[in-house]
Protein backbone atom coordinates (compact mmCIF):
# COMPACT_ATOMS: atom_id res chain seq x y z
CA UNK A 1 0.00 0.00 0.00
CA UNK A 2 2.72 2.45 1.00
CA UNK A 3 4.88 1.34 -1.94
CA UNK A 4 2.01 2.05 -4.30
CA UNK A 5 1.49 5.53 -2.83
CA UNK A 6 5.21 6.29 -3.15
CA UNK A 7 5.33 5.21 -6.78
CA UNK A 8 2.24 7.31 -7.53
CA UNK A 9 3.87 10.38 -5.99
CA UNK A 10 7.03 9.75 -8.00
CA UNK A 11 5.09 9.38 -11.25
CA UNK A 12 3.16 12.60 -10.58
CA UNK A 13 6.32 14.63 -9.91
CA UNK A 14 7.91 13.18 -13.04
CA UNK A 15 4.88 14.20 -15.08
CA UNK A 16 4.96 17.75 -13.70
CA UNK A 17 8.68 18.31 -14.28
CA UNK A 18 8.45 16.94 -17.81
CA UNK A 19 6.06 19.78 -18.60
CA UNK A 20 8.61 22.51 -17.79
CA UNK A 21 10.93 23.93 -20.44
CA UNK A 22 14.65 24.52 -20.02
CA UNK A 23 15.04 27.66 -22.16
CA UNK A 24 15.14 31.19 -20.76
CA UNK A 25 11.61 32.58 -20.51
CA UNK A 26 10.18 34.62 -23.38
CA UNK A 27 8.29 37.89 -22.88
CA UNK A 28 5.33 36.55 -24.80
CA UNK A 29 3.27 33.50 -23.86
CA UNK A 30 5.19 30.35 -24.75
CA UNK A 31 2.98 27.96 -26.67
CA UNK A 32 5.79 25.75 -27.90
CA UNK A 33 4.63 22.16 -28.28
CA UNK A 34 0.98 23.07 -27.72
CA UNK A 35 -0.27 23.87 -31.20
CA UNK A 36 0.18 22.25 -34.61
CA UNK A 37 2.67 23.46 -37.22
CA UNK A 38 1.67 26.21 -39.62
CA UNK A 39 -0.43 24.80 -42.45
CA UNK A 40 -2.89 26.45 -44.80
CA UNK A 41 -3.96 26.80 -48.42
CA UNK A 42 -5.00 30.33 -49.34
CA UNK A 43 -4.36 33.08 -51.84
CA UNK A 44 -2.27 36.12 -51.00
CA UNK A 45 -2.99 39.78 -51.76
CA UNK A 46 -1.56 39.38 -55.26
CA UNK A 47 -3.96 36.58 -56.06
CA UNK A 48 -1.31 33.84 -55.96
CA UNK A 49 -2.07 30.52 -54.31
CA UNK A 50 0.15 30.16 -51.28
CA UNK A 51 0.65 27.51 -48.64
CA UNK A 52 2.56 27.38 -45.36
CA UNK A 53 5.67 25.89 -46.95
CA UNK A 54 6.09 29.08 -49.01
CA UNK A 55 7.00 30.82 -45.75
CA UNK A 56 9.48 28.28 -44.39
CA UNK A 57 12.70 29.95 -43.41
CA UNK A 58 10.85 33.03 -42.18
CA UNK A 59 9.49 33.73 -38.73
CA UNK A 60 5.73 34.01 -39.30
CA UNK A 61 3.20 36.04 -37.32
CA UNK A 62 -0.37 34.89 -37.97
CA UNK A 63 -3.22 37.26 -37.22
CA UNK A 64 -6.95 37.00 -37.96
CA UNK A 65 -8.81 40.22 -38.73
CA UNK A 66 -10.62 42.18 -41.42
CA UNK A 67 -10.01 45.49 -43.18
CA UNK A 68 -13.21 47.18 -42.00
CA UNK A 69 -12.24 46.54 -38.38
CA UNK A 70 -12.55 49.89 -36.54
CA UNK A 71 -9.91 49.55 -33.81
CA UNK A 72 -8.53 46.13 -32.85
CA UNK A 73 -6.90 45.21 -36.16
CA UNK A 74 -5.24 48.55 -36.94
CA UNK A 75 -3.93 48.81 -33.37
CA UNK A 76 -2.49 45.30 -33.44
CA UNK A 77 -1.02 45.67 -36.92
CA UNK A 78 0.58 49.00 -36.04
CA UNK A 79 2.13 47.41 -32.96
CA UNK A 80 3.45 44.52 -35.08
CA UNK A 81 4.78 46.98 -37.63
CA UNK A 82 6.66 48.83 -34.88
CA UNK A 83 8.04 45.55 -33.54
CA UNK A 84 9.27 44.49 -36.98
CA UNK A 85 10.91 47.86 -37.66
CA UNK A 86 12.79 47.56 -34.34
CA UNK A 87 14.46 44.44 -35.73
CA UNK A 88 16.30 46.45 -38.44
CA UNK A 89 17.94 44.03 -40.87
CA UNK A 90 16.54 40.95 -39.13
CA UNK A 91 13.09 42.21 -40.08
CA UNK A 92 13.64 40.79 -43.56
CA UNK A 93 13.32 37.30 -42.08
CA UNK A 94 9.88 38.05 -40.61
CA UNK A 95 6.47 37.84 -42.31
CA UNK A 96 3.15 38.97 -40.89
CA UNK A 97 0.24 37.01 -42.35
CA UNK A 98 -3.05 38.87 -42.01
CA UNK A 99 -5.86 36.36 -42.58
CA UNK A 100 -9.15 38.00 -43.39
CA UNK A 101 -12.19 36.65 -41.56
CA UNK A 102 -14.42 38.64 -43.92
CA UNK A 103 -13.56 37.09 -47.33
CA UNK A 104 -16.72 38.47 -48.94
CA UNK A 105 -15.84 42.16 -48.49
CA UNK A 106 -12.04 41.82 -48.32
CA UNK A 107 -11.23 41.07 -51.93
CA UNK A 108 -7.64 40.66 -53.11
CA UNK A 109 -7.43 44.32 -54.17
CA UNK A 110 -8.84 45.57 -50.85
CA UNK A 111 -6.40 43.37 -48.93
CA UNK A 112 -3.42 44.56 -50.98
CA UNK A 113 -4.25 48.21 -50.30
CA UNK A 114 -4.68 47.52 -46.60
CA UNK A 115 -1.55 45.47 -45.84
CA UNK A 116 0.77 47.59 -47.96
CA UNK A 117 0.15 50.44 -45.49
CA UNK A 118 1.89 48.52 -42.72
CA UNK A 119 5.10 47.42 -44.40
CA UNK A 120 6.70 45.13 -46.96
CA UNK A 121 6.71 42.20 -44.55
CA UNK A 122 2.91 42.26 -44.33
CA UNK A 123 0.95 39.79 -46.45
CA UNK A 124 -2.80 39.46 -46.72
CA UNK A 125 -4.32 35.98 -46.95
CA UNK A 126 -7.70 35.33 -48.48
CA UNK A 127 -9.45 31.98 -48.40
CA UNK A 128 -12.91 30.64 -49.10
CA UNK A 129 -15.16 29.71 -46.17
CA UNK A 130 -13.84 26.13 -46.02
CA UNK A 131 -10.14 26.94 -45.93
CA UNK A 132 -10.73 29.82 -43.53
CA UNK A 133 -12.76 27.74 -41.08
CA UNK A 134 -10.18 24.94 -41.34
CA UNK A 135 -7.37 27.32 -40.44
CA UNK A 136 -9.39 28.90 -37.65
CA UNK A 137 -10.27 25.50 -36.22
CA UNK A 138 -6.64 24.44 -36.39
CA UNK A 139 -5.64 27.29 -34.10
CA UNK A 140 -8.85 27.17 -32.12
CA UNK A 141 -9.92 30.70 -32.98
CA UNK A 142 -13.52 31.76 -33.34
CA UNK A 143 -14.87 34.48 -35.58
CA UNK A 144 -18.44 35.57 -35.98
CA UNK A 145 -20.14 37.82 -38.51
CA UNK A 146 -22.45 40.12 -36.56
CA UNK A 147 -25.90 41.01 -37.85
CA UNK A 148 -25.77 43.79 -40.50
CA UNK A 149 -26.69 47.39 -39.73
CA UNK A 150 -29.32 49.40 -41.61
CA UNK A 151 -26.79 50.42 -44.27
CA UNK A 152 -25.67 46.83 -44.82
CA UNK A 153 -22.35 47.12 -43.03
CA UNK A 154 -21.45 44.63 -40.36
CA UNK A 155 -18.71 43.94 -37.87
CA UNK A 156 -16.87 40.68 -37.39
CA UNK A 157 -16.03 39.49 -33.91
CA UNK A 158 -12.65 37.79 -33.92
CA UNK A 159 -9.74 36.64 -31.80
CA UNK A 160 -7.12 39.22 -30.86
CA UNK A 161 -4.21 36.76 -30.72
CA UNK A 162 -1.07 36.81 -32.84
CA UNK A 163 0.37 33.32 -33.30
CA UNK A 164 4.13 33.32 -33.86
CA UNK A 165 5.84 30.47 -35.71
CA UNK A 166 9.58 29.90 -36.04
CA UNK A 167 11.37 29.40 -39.35
CA UNK A 168 10.52 25.70 -39.37
CA UNK A 169 6.82 26.50 -39.09
CA UNK A 170 6.49 25.38 -35.48
CA UNK A 171 4.14 27.30 -33.19
CA UNK A 172 6.26 29.02 -30.55
CA UNK A 173 4.72 32.16 -29.08
CA UNK A 174 1.43 33.95 -28.62
CA UNK A 175 1.22 37.75 -28.54
CA UNK A 176 -1.77 39.17 -26.70
CA UNK A 177 -3.44 42.56 -26.39
CA UNK A 178 -1.18 43.85 -23.59
CA UNK A 179 2.17 42.94 -25.19
CA UNK A 180 4.33 45.94 -26.19
CA UNK A 181 6.15 46.23 -29.55
CA UNK A 182 9.47 46.14 -27.68
CA UNK A 183 8.73 42.82 -25.96
CA UNK A 184 7.51 41.37 -29.25
CA UNK A 185 10.66 42.59 -31.03
CA UNK A 186 12.97 41.03 -28.41
CA UNK A 187 11.32 37.65 -28.74
CA UNK A 188 11.20 37.86 -32.54
CA UNK A 189 14.94 38.50 -32.72
CA UNK A 190 15.53 35.39 -30.63
CA UNK A 191 13.45 33.30 -32.99
CA UNK A 192 15.04 34.85 -36.06
CA UNK A 193 18.54 34.07 -34.86
CA UNK A 194 17.24 30.49 -34.40
CA UNK A 195 19.04 30.18 -31.11
CA UNK A 196 16.67 27.65 -29.57
CA UNK A 197 15.33 24.71 -31.58
CA UNK A 198 12.12 24.57 -29.58
CA UNK A 199 10.18 21.57 -28.24
CA UNK A 200 8.61 18.81 -30.34
CA UNK A 201 5.27 19.61 -31.86
CA UNK A 202 2.17 17.38 -31.79
CA UNK B 1 -33.75 21.59 -40.65
CA UNK B 2 -30.47 21.16 -42.47
CA UNK B 3 -28.74 23.77 -40.31
CA UNK B 4 -29.95 22.04 -37.13
CA UNK B 5 -28.41 18.78 -38.29
CA UNK B 6 -25.04 20.50 -38.71
CA UNK B 7 -25.06 21.41 -35.02
CA UNK B 8 -25.42 17.75 -34.10
CA UNK B 9 -22.37 16.70 -36.10
CA UNK B 10 -19.08 16.32 -34.24
CA UNK B 11 -17.10 19.55 -34.00
CA UNK B 12 -13.85 17.61 -33.56
CA UNK B 13 -14.60 13.98 -34.24
CA UNK B 14 -13.21 11.62 -31.63
CA UNK B 15 -13.35 7.94 -32.61
CA UNK B 16 -12.78 7.01 -28.96
CA UNK B 17 -15.89 8.82 -27.75
CA UNK B 18 -17.93 7.34 -30.56
CA UNK B 19 -16.74 3.80 -29.91
CA UNK B 20 -17.11 4.03 -26.12
CA UNK B 21 -20.64 5.46 -26.30
CA UNK B 22 -21.80 2.98 -28.94
CA UNK B 23 -20.26 0.12 -27.00
CA UNK B 24 -21.95 1.16 -23.75
CA UNK B 25 -25.30 1.55 -25.52
CA UNK B 26 -25.08 -1.90 -27.09
CA UNK B 27 -23.87 -3.68 -23.93
CA UNK B 28 -26.67 -2.10 -21.90
CA UNK B 29 -29.26 -3.15 -24.47
CA UNK B 30 -27.93 -6.71 -24.43
CA UNK B 31 -28.09 -6.69 -20.63
CA UNK B 32 -31.71 -5.54 -20.73
CA UNK B 33 -32.68 -8.28 -23.16
CA UNK B 34 -30.91 -10.96 -21.13
CA UNK B 35 -32.57 -9.88 -17.89
CA UNK B 36 -35.94 -9.75 -19.63
CA UNK B 37 -35.44 -13.31 -20.92
CA UNK B 38 -34.66 -14.54 -17.40
CA UNK B 39 -37.84 -12.91 -16.14
CA UNK B 40 -36.40 -9.82 -14.40
CA UNK B 41 -37.97 -6.63 -15.74
CA UNK B 42 -35.88 -3.50 -15.50
CA UNK B 43 -37.82 -0.37 -14.62
CA UNK B 44 -38.33 2.19 -17.38
CA UNK B 45 -36.82 5.06 -15.41
CA UNK B 46 -33.53 3.17 -15.23
CA UNK B 47 -33.33 2.70 -19.00
CA UNK B 48 -34.24 6.33 -19.59
CA UNK B 49 -31.59 7.45 -17.08
CA UNK B 50 -28.85 5.42 -18.69
CA UNK B 51 -29.52 6.39 -22.28
CA UNK B 52 -30.14 10.02 -21.39
CA UNK B 53 -26.84 10.12 -19.48
CA UNK B 54 -25.05 8.59 -22.45
CA UNK B 55 -26.68 11.07 -24.83
CA UNK B 56 -25.74 14.03 -22.62
CA UNK B 57 -22.14 12.87 -22.39
CA UNK B 58 -21.91 12.37 -26.13
CA UNK B 59 -23.62 15.70 -26.86
CA UNK B 60 -21.26 17.81 -24.74
CA UNK B 61 -18.19 16.07 -26.12
CA UNK B 62 -18.97 15.89 -29.79
CA UNK B 63 -21.72 18.22 -30.98
CA UNK B 64 -21.63 22.00 -31.48
CA UNK B 65 -21.72 22.30 -27.69
CA UNK B 66 -18.05 21.29 -27.73
CA UNK B 67 -17.26 24.26 -29.99
CA UNK B 68 -19.15 26.57 -27.63
CA UNK B 69 -17.32 25.04 -24.66
CA UNK B 70 -13.97 25.81 -26.28
CA UNK B 71 -14.97 29.42 -26.77
CA UNK B 72 -16.98 30.40 -23.73
CA UNK B 73 -16.08 29.81 -20.13
CA UNK B 74 -19.61 29.24 -18.88
CA UNK B 75 -20.31 26.58 -21.52
CA UNK B 76 -17.02 24.92 -20.62
CA UNK B 77 -18.19 24.75 -16.98
CA UNK B 78 -21.51 23.35 -18.15
CA UNK B 79 -19.64 20.72 -20.14
CA UNK B 80 -17.68 19.71 -17.06
CA UNK B 81 -20.83 19.68 -14.95
CA UNK B 82 -22.22 17.07 -17.32
CA UNK B 83 -18.98 15.07 -17.56
CA UNK B 84 -18.11 15.13 -13.86
CA UNK B 85 -21.56 15.06 -12.23
CA UNK B 86 -24.70 14.67 -14.34
CA UNK B 87 -23.76 12.00 -16.85
CA UNK B 88 -22.02 9.70 -14.32
CA UNK B 89 -24.96 9.94 -11.89
CA UNK B 90 -27.47 9.13 -14.65
CA UNK B 91 -25.33 6.30 -16.04
CA UNK B 92 -24.79 4.71 -12.64
CA UNK B 93 -28.44 5.05 -11.61
CA UNK B 94 -29.41 3.42 -14.88
CA UNK B 95 -26.87 0.63 -14.61
CA UNK B 96 -27.92 -0.58 -11.13
CA UNK B 97 -28.75 -4.25 -10.99
CA UNK B 98 -25.88 -5.81 -12.91
CA UNK B 99 -27.34 -4.77 -16.28
CA UNK B 100 -23.98 -4.00 -17.84
CA UNK B 101 -22.28 -7.16 -16.58
CA UNK B 102 -25.21 -9.17 -17.93
CA UNK B 103 -24.73 -7.48 -21.28
CA UNK B 104 -21.08 -8.47 -21.66
CA UNK B 105 -20.90 -11.56 -23.93
CA UNK B 106 -20.10 -14.81 -22.07
CA UNK B 107 -17.25 -15.49 -24.47
CA UNK B 108 -15.48 -12.31 -23.33
CA UNK B 109 -15.95 -13.19 -19.67
CA UNK B 110 -14.50 -16.66 -20.25
CA UNK B 111 -11.56 -15.06 -22.07
CA UNK B 112 -10.91 -12.70 -19.13
CA UNK B 113 -10.88 -15.55 -16.55
CA UNK B 114 -7.29 -16.77 -17.00
CA UNK B 115 -6.04 -13.17 -17.14
CA UNK B 116 -7.51 -12.45 -13.68
CA UNK B 117 -4.25 -13.15 -11.82
CA UNK B 118 -2.33 -10.77 -14.09
CA UNK B 119 -4.98 -8.12 -13.60
CA UNK B 120 -4.44 -8.16 -9.83
CA UNK B 121 -2.30 -5.00 -10.08
CA UNK B 122 -5.26 -3.30 -11.75
CA UNK B 123 -7.37 -4.37 -8.80
CA UNK B 124 -4.88 -2.84 -6.36
CA UNK B 125 -4.73 0.42 -8.33
CA UNK B 126 -8.51 0.52 -8.42
CA UNK B 127 -8.84 -0.04 -4.66
CA UNK B 128 -6.24 2.66 -4.04
CA UNK B 129 -8.05 5.20 -6.17
CA UNK B 130 -11.38 4.29 -4.54
CA UNK B 131 -10.14 4.87 -1.02
CA UNK B 132 -12.51 7.53 0.39
CA UNK B 133 -9.80 10.11 1.10
CA UNK B 134 -8.03 9.68 -2.23
CA UNK B 135 -11.28 9.49 -4.19
CA UNK B 136 -12.55 12.77 -2.70
CA UNK B 137 -9.21 14.50 -3.18
CA UNK B 138 -9.04 13.30 -6.78
CA UNK B 139 -12.61 14.42 -7.46
CA UNK B 140 -12.13 18.03 -6.35
CA UNK B 141 -8.41 18.03 -7.08
CA UNK B 142 -9.07 17.55 -10.77
CA UNK B 143 -11.58 20.42 -10.77
CA UNK B 144 -9.07 22.73 -9.09
CA UNK B 145 -6.21 21.55 -11.30
CA UNK B 146 -7.92 22.28 -14.59
CA UNK B 147 -9.03 25.69 -13.25
CA UNK B 148 -5.49 26.84 -12.50
CA UNK B 149 -5.20 29.71 -15.02
CA UNK B 150 -1.88 28.55 -16.54
CA UNK B 151 -3.10 24.96 -16.85
CA UNK B 152 -6.46 26.10 -18.23
CA UNK B 153 -4.64 28.21 -20.81
CA UNK B 154 -2.63 25.28 -22.15
CA UNK B 155 -5.63 22.93 -22.02
CA UNK B 156 -7.66 25.26 -24.22
CA UNK B 157 -4.88 25.70 -26.78
CA UNK B 158 -3.47 22.19 -26.98
CA UNK B 159 -5.95 19.70 -28.47
CA UNK B 160 -4.34 16.73 -26.70
CA UNK B 161 -4.46 18.34 -23.28
CA UNK B 162 -8.06 19.39 -23.93
CA UNK B 163 -9.04 15.78 -24.63
CA UNK B 164 -7.09 14.63 -21.56
CA UNK B 165 -8.93 17.19 -19.46
CA UNK B 166 -12.36 16.04 -20.61
CA UNK B 167 -11.54 12.35 -20.34
CA UNK B 168 -10.10 12.77 -16.84
CA UNK B 169 -13.28 14.52 -15.72
CA UNK B 170 -15.52 11.85 -17.22
CA UNK B 171 -13.58 8.86 -15.90
CA UNK B 172 -13.07 10.31 -12.43
CA UNK B 173 -16.75 11.32 -12.33
CA UNK B 174 -17.73 7.73 -13.00
CA UNK B 175 -15.34 6.40 -10.34
CA UNK B 176 -16.52 8.82 -7.66
CA UNK B 177 -20.24 8.51 -8.22
CA UNK B 178 -20.01 4.73 -8.58
CA UNK B 179 -18.45 4.72 -5.12
CA UNK B 180 -21.18 6.95 -3.67
CA UNK B 181 -24.28 5.66 -5.40
CA UNK B 182 -23.90 1.89 -5.34
CA UNK B 183 -25.49 0.25 -2.28
CA UNK B 184 -23.19 -1.72 -0.03
CA UNK B 185 -24.39 -5.21 -0.88
CA UNK B 186 -23.35 -4.69 -4.55
CA UNK B 187 -19.74 -3.89 -3.58
CA UNK B 188 -19.26 -6.95 -1.42
CA UNK B 189 -16.77 -6.79 1.42
CA UNK B 190 -14.58 -3.72 1.72
CA UNK B 191 -17.07 -1.25 0.28
CA UNK B 192 -17.08 2.23 1.69
CA UNK B 193 -19.37 2.80 4.65
CA UNK B 194 -22.32 5.16 4.40
CA UNK B 195 -20.90 7.46 7.06
CA UNK B 196 -17.72 7.91 5.03
CA UNK B 197 -19.77 8.62 1.93
CA UNK B 198 -21.66 11.40 3.70
CA UNK B 199 -18.35 12.94 4.77
CA UNK B 200 -17.00 12.66 1.23
CA UNK B 201 -20.07 14.40 -0.20
CA UNK B 202 -19.82 17.25 2.32
CA UNK B 203 -16.11 17.63 1.66
CA UNK B 204 -16.42 17.85 -2.12
CA UNK B 205 -19.44 20.16 -1.86
CA UNK B 206 -17.58 22.57 0.41
CA UNK B 207 -14.54 22.76 -1.85
CA UNK B 208 -16.62 23.24 -4.97
CA UNK B 209 -18.67 25.97 -3.30
CA UNK B 210 -15.43 27.70 -2.37
CA UNK B 211 -13.92 27.70 -5.85
CA UNK B 212 -17.25 28.53 -7.51
CA UNK B 213 -17.78 31.52 -5.25
CA UNK B 214 -14.17 32.62 -5.72
CA UNK B 215 -14.53 32.66 -9.50
CA UNK B 216 -17.97 34.32 -9.37
CA UNK B 217 -16.85 37.20 -7.18
CA UNK B 218 -13.38 37.70 -8.62
CA UNK B 219 -13.10 41.18 -10.11
CA UNK B 220 -10.40 40.44 -12.70
CA UNK B 221 -10.41 38.07 -15.63
CA UNK B 222 -8.80 34.80 -14.60
CA UNK B 223 -8.92 33.02 -17.94
CA UNK B 224 -7.79 35.24 -20.80
CA UNK B 225 -7.64 32.34 -23.24
CA UNK B 226 -11.28 32.98 -24.19
CA UNK B 227 -10.45 36.51 -25.35
CA UNK B 228 -7.40 35.14 -27.17
CA UNK B 229 -9.37 32.51 -29.05
CA UNK B 230 -12.44 34.69 -29.48
CA UNK B 231 -15.81 34.08 -27.86
CA UNK B 232 -18.52 32.27 -29.78
CA UNK B 233 -21.31 34.61 -28.61
CA UNK B 234 -21.31 38.28 -27.75
CA UNK B 235 -20.92 38.21 -23.98
CA UNK B 236 -18.80 40.38 -21.72
CA UNK B 237 -15.72 38.57 -20.35
CA UNK B 238 -16.66 39.30 -16.75
CA UNK B 239 -20.25 38.08 -17.20
CA UNK B 240 -18.90 34.94 -18.87
CA UNK B 241 -16.64 34.34 -15.87
CA UNK B 242 -19.40 35.05 -13.36
CA UNK B 243 -21.83 32.67 -15.07
CA UNK B 244 -19.13 30.02 -15.17
CA UNK B 245 -18.43 30.59 -11.49
CA UNK B 246 -22.10 30.15 -10.64
CA UNK B 247 -22.23 26.92 -12.66
CA UNK B 248 -19.18 25.68 -10.76
CA UNK B 249 -20.74 26.64 -7.43
CA UNK B 250 -24.44 25.82 -7.32
CA UNK B 251 -25.25 22.72 -9.42
CA UNK B 252 -22.36 20.66 -7.94
CA UNK B 253 -23.53 21.53 -4.43
CA UNK B 254 -27.00 20.34 -5.43
CA UNK B 255 -25.49 17.11 -6.77
CA UNK B 256 -23.87 16.51 -3.40
CA UNK B 257 -27.28 17.11 -1.85
CA UNK B 258 -28.85 14.54 -4.14
CA UNK B 259 -26.02 12.13 -3.29
CA UNK B 260 -26.75 12.64 0.41
CA UNK B 261 -30.43 11.82 -0.13
CA UNK B 262 -29.53 8.63 -1.98
CA UNK B 263 -27.11 7.53 0.76
CA UNK B 264 -29.75 8.25 3.40
CA UNK B 265 -32.19 6.14 1.39
CA UNK B 266 -29.64 3.28 1.39
CA UNK B 267 -29.16 3.61 5.16
CA UNK B 268 -32.89 3.46 5.81
CA UNK B 269 -33.36 0.59 3.38
CA UNK B 270 -30.53 -1.41 4.94
CA UNK B 271 -31.75 -0.82 8.49
CA UNK B 272 -35.26 -1.94 7.49
CA UNK B 273 -33.87 -5.10 5.91
CA UNK B 274 -31.84 -5.84 9.03
CA UNK B 275 -34.93 -5.30 11.18
CA UNK B 276 -37.04 -7.63 9.05
CA UNK B 277 -34.44 -10.39 8.83
CA UNK B 278 -33.73 -10.43 12.58
CA UNK B 279 -37.43 -10.41 13.54
CA UNK B 280 -39.53 -13.62 14.06
CA UNK B 281 -42.21 -14.57 11.46
CA UNK B 282 -45.12 -13.11 13.47
CA UNK B 283 -43.35 -9.77 13.82
CA UNK B 284 -42.52 -9.80 10.13
CA UNK B 285 -46.17 -10.26 9.16
CA UNK B 286 -47.04 -7.41 11.55
CA UNK B 287 -44.37 -5.15 10.02
CA UNK B 288 -45.56 -6.05 6.50
CA UNK B 289 -49.17 -5.05 7.26
CA UNK B 290 -47.87 -1.94 9.04
CA UNK B 291 -46.04 -0.69 5.97
CA UNK B 292 -48.74 -1.53 3.43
Amino acid sequence: MRGLLASCALALSGFLTACSTHTAPFNLANIGGLMPDLAFQMSDENGRNVAAHNYRGKVVLLYFGYTSCPDACPTTLVALSQAVSQLDSAGKRVRVLFVTVDPKRDTTAVLKRYVSAFGPQFTGLHGDDTSLSRLARRYRVAYRLEPPNADGSYAVDHSNAVFIFDSQGRARLLARAGDTPKSIATDLSRLVSNAEPGPLTP
Amino acid sequence: METLAIYALPWEFSPTVFVVCSFAAVIYWRGLQRLRRSGKRVRLWQCVCFYFGLLLGYAVLQTYIDYLAQHMFWVHRLQHLVLHHLAPVLLIAGAQGQILTQGVPDRWRRWAEPAKSQLRWAGYAFRLVQHPVLASLLFVGLIYFWLIPEVHFTAMLDARRYRLMNWSMAVDGLLFWWLILTPRRAHGSGSVGYGSRILMLCFVAALQIFIGAYITFHKEILFDVYAICGRAWAISPLVDQQLGGLITWIPPAMMSGIGLLVVLHFIMHDSRERRLSSADPQEMAFAATDES
